[in-house]
């Protein structure tokens, strides 16, 4: 049974999700993949703004297909999330809330995320056309330069998703294969 | 010697881009629907069900099945009794892949240079490889590669001694290594044997062999079917949260190789596995 969570979360819901639930996720998600971290980190080192508020925000690490006409966004699923390890930690001792992506994080990454209460989510890598689904509306609000890879704020309902790092540091990936293989 | 003017390989690569990336050939549906069907973990089974939600949606909107259209790896294999008119065939090629990535609404996942970066908008240049082959006719085989799973492949230049153990441990441990990384259920592509750049083409081509189709040697056959058994005893599972659809097939090709070397090259692709092929 999956939960369903509205942005913004609150710590204390973040801090009872367990790595394996499957969760629904509502409300604004900013996309950003390898260039725009880049970008965004070098920004926070040079005392600049963000594009986004880091606080509380979930980051997609994704790089969407192109909309064809009259819809939203094109597909839209999950790109590997450990080439954004580098960047991670310094955003989410920042307050980013969440991650979504797919795929195993360094420990720099799991320290982060139970220092800070965050949580990373998998979304199903290849589904990106039923994926793209969950998503209302789409806009690019910086980087429009790098194409696939500039930010966009996405107004989503019902993202599929589960829970793979939770705020204690258990690691879904980890968990999941043990069982399986221990079955 | 027959004329082809290289427009038509424009307009063949442009249109075969688009369908590529939306339909998924029937080997690969029939591969997941069979593991789906042997599968013993049920967050295993869920994941392939939406997997296969995924191929219809896909197949029914027309849109790509993954956002990462990929690079456009294109193979020609090219009759020498063809002779090329209409302008240049590198050029040709090119130009359908931006026409097929613009008017298609795929991604533009090419940067300019690998250090340096910056998108080249238009997802060229493609990769191509030519083979000049018998005949008076044109076969053009669209791959386009994601980079999740590229970035997982590996290549190794194993002593001869190595011996078959050998080869068959790194090609399961290069699978252990990628892990949940490059969306398992995974094809796996290996060459074996010729040079360090012949072993690397290889295991890209061995990843065009449908999945249905056997080895025809009889003891690569073999070895194709217990390399998938031990890959699949690995426990990763669909998207690495364990089961038993790791990989939905191993496929090998080989080359002579010289008396002091074997080279092996594992070149690992996701469940979205794309190939489409026309011939001029």
């Amino acid at each position: 049974m999956e939960k369903r969570l509205e942005y913004p979360f609150d710590k204390e819901k973040l801090a009872e999700l367990k790595a394996g639930d499957s969760v629904l996720i509502s409300g604004t998600i900013y996309t950003a993949r390898d260039a725009a971290h880049k970008r965004i980190v070098e920004m926070l080192e040079r005392g600049e703004e963000p594009p986004f508020e880091i606080k509380g925000s979930i980051i997609y690490y994704v790089g969407p297909t192109p909309a064809k006409p009259g819809r939203p966004i094109g597909s839209a699923g999950p790109t590997t999330s450990y080439r954004m390890d580098a960047y991670a930690p310094t955003l989410l001792d920042l307050g980013q809330a969440a991650m979504i992506g797919k795929g195993q994080r360094s420990d720099e990454v799991k320290e982060a995320a139970v220092r800070n209460g965050a949580v990373y989510f998998a979304a199903i890598g290849g589904a990106a056309a039923l994926i793209a689904q969950s998503v209302k509306s789409a806009e690019v609000i910086a980087f429009e330069d790098l194409g696939a890879e500039a930010v966009r704020k996405l107004e989503v309902v019902d993202f599929p998703a589960m829970v793979v790092i939770d705020a204690q540091g258990n690691d879904q990936y980890e968990i999941g294969r043990k069982a399986y293989n221990s079955r | 010697m027959r004329e082809l003017n290289v427009e038509a390989i424009t307009e063949a690569i442009a249109k075969m881009a688009v369908e590529v990336n939306s339909y998924l050939s029937e080997d690969v549906c029939d591969a997941i629907a069979k593991c789906k069907a042997e599968e013993d973990w049920p967050i295993a089974e869920e994941i392939l069900d939406k997997i296969q939600q995924n191929i219809e949606i896909a197949k029914n909107d027309f849109v790509p099945l993954c956002q990462d259209t990929g690079f456009a790896c294109v193979f020609m294999e090219v009759g020498q009794d063809v002779h090329f008119v209409g302008g240049n065939i590198e050029d040709a090629v090119n130009e359908g892949v931006r026409r097929g990535y613009t008017d298609g609404y795929l991604r533009k996942s090419v940067v300019k240079d690998p250090i340096r970066r910056g998108n080249t908008g238009d997802n060229t240049p493609a990769h191509i490889h030519y083979e000049i082959v018998p005949g008076d006719k044109v076969k053009i085989t669209l791959a386009p590669k994601g980079f999740g799973s590229e970035n997982m492949s590996q290549i190794k230049m194993f002593a001869p001694s190595a011996g078959e153990e050998g080869v068959k441990d790194f090609i399961v441990k290069c699978v252990e290594d990628a892990g949940a990384n490059p969306c398992p259920p995974i094809v796996v592509g290996v060459g074996i044997g010729g040079t360090f750049d012949r072993a690397a083409l290889m295991a890209k081509q061995a990843l065009l062999v449908p999945l249905d189709e056997p080895n025809p040697d009889k003891y690569y056959a073999d070895m194709e079917e217990e390399l998938l058994e031990r890959i699949n005893k690995l426990g990763i599972g669909p998207q690495g949260f364990g089961g038993k659809t790791t990989a939905l097939g191993v496929k090998i090709k080989t080359y002579p190789t010289h008396i002091a070397g074997m080279p092996v090259a594992v070149n690992i692709n996701c469940h979205v596995s794309r190939h489409k092929e026309v011939v001029l």
